[in-house]
């Protein structure tokens, strides 16, 4: 969906192009970085912290890094877990060959060179399309991971075939390793987060994001009006794969600490795309909103029960709790198809010339 | 050097040396792909008939094989515990269509898809509060033994099994070909709305095809219960379907065997015979280059429609 | 537009609500944590483990009171064997007094090793993990008693030339690994390789994928290069497969021997009777018939044995867990000793861990007497090269085949040191110093 926001009127093109053109939304958005940069650094405990809120923000950022690619550019992929793979292994072979390199930096290198194999395994997208295409980001899913665990080279060959991250500072702060501190690797996650969704957003609107659009819509049709499907779809791949290799690379460093392959199974690439859905296709916020769904809301329901105090066996409570997260997501589908995002959009237009709705 | 050797030029010499040999691995790959192609079809069923690319087709088959082997645990006989079963996957086919699609008629494919992944959560939840999550041993009977025929070595179950995909698979296409409620099936999965306006019953043709493709969920369940025992590890099994189905297309039936025996052989053939030089474990991802070196080819899988492009 | 106005409302809600769970547990107790996993592909292993530990705990505070008077108390946390669930079940039941993790998961194991320095909780991973874990300089807070992949490894060679007629004997002899795929399943190659080199066995390696539901191609090498003994390295569902396989391709089941996760009533029961002597790995006897299984039938099931039947009591997996809880119990009367005998804390435990001596004569007070061997933990050897025996599954049960083999320690420690110092130089640790 693509249309000016209406309701308040502007008058400049200025005003008009602004990335929130809604004052609420503005207020909105000032307020969630205000909570997230402070309020809830001086709350949150640490199980808030490494449980919930930083996995929350990495797959905030591989969710958007698959929306660039599945929402915007319309190719479906299942090859996530994969392209987060190569980041993470990436940062680790920089990281422990150049150990004096600037970590944040290397982080963003990371991201390139999943870039460059999400380029790669996004050349079959000019042949084959829809479901089919699926195939293509399957092989890569199942080969990397399989030469990420074959390959001793790509863990320094140590015997238990794990990566494991080695304490890196930067300015005399601990940013990874076990010794950083909880609060610094959330700022961490929150920080590239905050850039990379505004980065998002900022090229989604412009003339990128527009081709992208165009080839998702009808691809034949975008080529007919000038635009070069090779190009536009092995950038969104390699934007796509970009967002996730940092993902990837923060998956490890800030959050799980070591891993080994299976960590970035299919089962995570599923779960990336569950994120995406739920929360909108073709939505930054809806990105994010779907990462808070997956990740908080079978959590929440785990600890529901012992907390209004009623003792049931664990096996029974995760059955019971996968229950209701399957209701939950069939339910929300029959509600609002298009996921968080629409359902956001909808309280947003009710609310814009409060208390009328427009 | 010696890796050019052990990929160009040694596999050749093992085949060479022992031909009765490559004959069991290729026949061995054969019946590994009628395996795998009695999941995939019950992917195909769904996909054909409504556009929704079933992810609980793996749960279905754990389901049906759970609610089986727990009844038999209870002391039914074999033959009603299976009817019993395919009666259960009847009323969830009614269940699913009257809770589930009824309110999602046409959506786009991947909010289908979304639902099915809900669907998929509540069946693994249901199926394990009621039998457990313990592995159990299932056997009705199939014989399970192997023999050795001209050198090459077979197995009962997996010949029973390809002996029941290939009845199976024909009564499905003949079903689909020379029946009215095939021909109406066709028609649902080009287009929802069209079909309802020239008055086609949507909501009985999705109840028969969830049926149908429960029912082809239960014997795969059978079979691999019978294999590996009935366990949660059985919804994994889809995933051994994808290449396949995406080879085959996702529409059709005979696409579905053709392509797991394609790729049964193939994988089969480069592990064995190849494996070795790349160090093993390699027949996971070779399913998919395979099936993409296919579809390089024909974009729409073997079988699948062919696809034209309007503006 | 209705039900739309009541998801937002529900949302808001919700995100009130979770504002309000964090809980700690009383005083004077000693908590263990429990990571489980009695739901998922590897629920059929997970449950008799999750029942041991559940079952040790609840007889020690109804037969003794408690360790000393401290009652023991233990919430479960169900973590699917996923990684990432296992860091919020850690998280949740780190904040509520742990000192003392058994991961029973890899990937877990892998991801707490780190913290455990830093949380001050340390970890331990019985016969699993990251072997290297077994040097305490390096990893002072993991340990790995009573012994590791790598140790196992060799008593499995010695087992091997035990039953060719001696070391001297194996030249010639060809062994198959057939191995998980993953981190896990590859920790027995370097030691297969390094002894294959000094003992003259011909070695092939055969890699199974995960999950492993379709190992045709690994069963038909088998049957291609015909080895004289396979050694499996494998986890859930891979096991039952295997079994089958060889069961079908014709393999002599007594040449086919397992690990010690490869080898428990959950492996060969789907298999049927053509698992009849199939081997594996042990640490610990199996069955009922020890004082220490007896009295948790007695105090916990009330002498019900069929309910203790369902319950997995005297399965592989369940004693391997009543032996763990036994350690973790133990390593807390240990450090009582030194500290009172009062609740202990993370580094508390560490040290009774790390002093923990079990001798026979503890054993038999224990009711473990012939259950398992005895072992003493010192700040150096956080493995203790504890022996390993074969056991063979008869259809009804598992039998003791072979005496208790102690490893090829002159082998497999310097390994050990030199991943440990590769690891210390990585994540910039420096060794104690054990004196």
């Amino acid at each position: 969906m693509f249309y000016r926001e209406a309701g308040q009127f502007k008058n400049t093109y200025h005003a008009d192009q602004a990335i929130f053109p809604i004052i609420q939304d503005r207020w909105f958005m000032a307020l969630v970085l205000l909570v997230a940069f402070v309020v809830i650094p001086l709350w949150a405990n640490e199980y808030w912290f490494q449980a919930v809120l930083i996995p929350l923000y990495i797959y905030a950022i591989a969710a958007i890094g698959l929306n660039i690619l599945t929402g915007y550019a319309g190719q479906v992929s299942l090859g996530t877990g994969a392209f987060m793979a190569i980041g993470a292994y990436a940062t680790y072979k920089l990281c422990t060959a150049f150990p004096d390199l600037n970590i944040l930096i290397v982080f963003v290198i990371s991201g390139f060179f999943a870039a460059g194999v999400g380029i790669v395994f996004g050349i079959p997208s000019l042949r084959i399309k829809g479901f089919y295409l699926a195939v293509a980001t399957l092989a890569a899913q199942f080969f990397i991971l399989w030469l990420f665990n074959k390959v001793g080279w790509f863990y320094n060959n140590n015997p238990s075939g794990t990566i494991t991250a080695p304490p890196r500072e930067l300015f005399g702060i601990m940013i990874t390793g076990p010794e950083a501190h909880a609060l610094t690797r959330y700022y961490v996650s929150l920080g590239f987060l905050s850039v990379m969704a505004l980065a998002a957003k900022n090229l989604v609107r412009g003339r990128v994001g527009r081709s992208w659009m165009a080839i998702r819509d009808m691809d034949i049709a975008a080529e007919i009006i000038g635009i070069e499907p090779l190009k536009t779809k092995l950038m969104a791949f390699a934007i796509s794969s970009f967002y996730c290799g940092v993902a990837g690379a923060l998956f490890i460093f800030c959050w799980l600490g070591s891993a080994e392959t299976e960590a970035f199974d299919i089962f995570l690439s599923f779960q990336i795309m569950f994120m995406i859905i739920i929360g909108g296709l073709g939505s930054i916020m809806g990105s994010i909103m779907g990462a808070a769904f997956i990740t908080l809301l079978p959590i929440f329901l785990t600890n529901v029960p012992p907390m209004i105090g009623i003792p049931i066996a664990t096996d029974l409570s995760k059955h019971i709790e996968e229950i209701i997260f399957g209701v939950l997501i069939v339910f929300f589908l029959i509600a609002e198809p298009h996921g968080l995002a629409r359902l956001w959009q909808i309280a947003k237009e009710k609310l814009r010339q409060w208390p009328f709705p427009y | 050097m010696e890796f050019m050797e052990n990929v160009f030029v040694l596999p050749f010499l093992d085949i060479a040396d022992s031909p009765v040999f490559f004959l069991e691995v290729i026949i061995s790959g054969l019946l590994s792909g009628v395996m795998y192609s009695l999941v995939a079809l019950g992917f195909v069923l769904i996909f054909k008939a409504s556009g929704v690319f079933n992810f609980a087709q793996g749960a279905m088959v754990l389901f049906a094989a759970l609610t089986l082997v727990g009844l038999m645990e209870q002391g039914v006989p074999v033959v009603i515990a299976i009817l019993l079963t395919a009666l259960l996957m009847v009323v969830l086919a009614i269940l699913i269509e009257h809770m589930m699609l009824r309110h999602l008629v046409n959506q786009e494919g991947i909010i289908l898809f979304m639902a099915t992944i809900g669907l998929n959560f509540i069946l693994e939840g249901v199926g394990q509060i009621a039998w457990g999550s313990d592995v159990k041993k299932l056997d009705i009977g199939i014989p399970d033994q192997s023999f050795e025929y001209a050198g090459m070595l077979f197995n009962t179950l997996d010949l029973s099994a390809a002996l029941i995909a290939a009845i199976m698979v024909t009564t499905l296409a003949l079903f689909f070909q020379y029946t009215g409620t095939g021909r109406a099936l066709r028609a649902v999965a080009d287009d929802h709305q069209a079909a309802l306006s020239v008055g086609i019953p949507l909501k009985s043709i999705w109840i028969i095809v969830w049926s149908v493709a429960g029912l082809v969920a239960l014997v795969a369940g059978i079979l691999w219960g019978t294999k590996v025992g009935v366990q949660f590890s059985l919804v994994l099994i889809a995933l051994k379907a994808l290449p396949v189905l995406i080879l085959g297309g996702f529409t059709s039936v005979p696409g579905a065997i053709i392509g797991g025996l394609i790729i049964g052989v193939g994988e089969k053939v480069v592990e064995v015979y190849w494996g070795p030089a790349f160090g093993g474990a390699i027949e996971g991802w070779f399913a998919y280059m395979l099936a993409l070196a296919f579809l390089m080819f024909r974009p729409q899988g073997l079988f699948g429609e062919k696809i034209i492009e309007r503006v | 537009m209705k039900i739309r106005n009541l998801l937002l409302t529900a949302a808001g809600m919700a995100v009130c609500a979770v504002g309000i769970m964090e809980s700690k547990i009383a005083a004077a107790e000693q908590f263990f944590p429990m990571l489980v996993y009695r739901t998922g592909p590897y629920a059929p292993n997970g449950i008799p483990v999750a029942n041991g530990f559940r079952d040790y705990y609840t007889m020690i505070n109804a037969r003794d009171g408690g360790i000393n008077g401290v009652k023991v108390s233990f919430e479960e946390c169900e973590t699917k064997y996923n990684t990432k669930l296992g860091v919020e079940c850690y998280e949740k039941l780190k904040g509520k007094g742990a000192t003392l993790f058994n991961p029973y998961s890899t990937g877990i194991t892998y991801q707490l090793i780190p913290k455990a320095r830093v949380d001050k909780i340390p970890i331990l991973s019985m016969g699993y993990g990251r072997t290297a874990a077994a040097d305490g300089r390096v990893f002072q807070w993991t340990f790995n008693f009573p012994t590791t992949y790598w140790s196992q490894a060799s008593t499995f060679v010695k087992y091997v030339a035990t039953q060719e007629g001696g070391l001297d004997k194996l030249n010639g002899v060809h062994i198959a690994h057939i191995y998980h795929n993953s981190a896990y399943g590859k920790e027995a190659n370097p030691t297969l390789d390094a002894l294959s080199e000094k003992y003259g066995y011909k070695l092939t390696k055969i890699a199974v994928d995960h999950p492993g539901q379709e190992q045709k191609a690994a069963w038909l090498q088998v049957r291609r290069k015909r080895p004289d003994w396979i050694f499996m390295s494998g986890w859930g569902v891979m096991n039952q497969v295997a079994i089958k396989e060889a069961v079908s391709t014709g393999f002599p089941m007594d040449h086919f021997v397992g690990n010690w996760w490869s080898g428990s009533e959950a492996d060969t029961v789907p298999a049927g009777d053509g698992a009849f002597g199939y081997k594996s790995a042990a640490l610990h006897g199996t069955g009922t018939d020890w004082p220490v299984i007896q009295d948790i039938i007695k105090h916990v099931y009330g002498g019900d044995m069929a309910l203790a039947a369902e319950n997995k009591v005297g399965e592989v997996l369940y004693n391997r867990a009543v032996l763990n809880g036994m350690f973790g119990i133990e390593a807390v009367r240990t450090a009582q000793g030194k500290y009172g005998n009062k609740q202990m804390t993370g580094e508390q435990v560490r040290w009774g861990l790390e002093n923990l001596d079990i001798s026979n004569a503890k054993l038999k007070a224990l009711g473990m007497e012939g259950f398992t061997q005895p072992f003493k933990v010192s700040c150096k050897d956080h493995e203790t090269g504890g022996p390993v025996a074969f056991q063979q599954w008869t259809g009804k049960g598992w039998q003791f085949v072979s005496d208790w083999i102690t490893p090829i320690t002159e082998v497999v420690r310097p390994m050990v040191e030199e991943a440990a110092a590769a690891y210390a130089k990585e994540n910039k640790i420096t060794p104690v110093n054990c004196g």
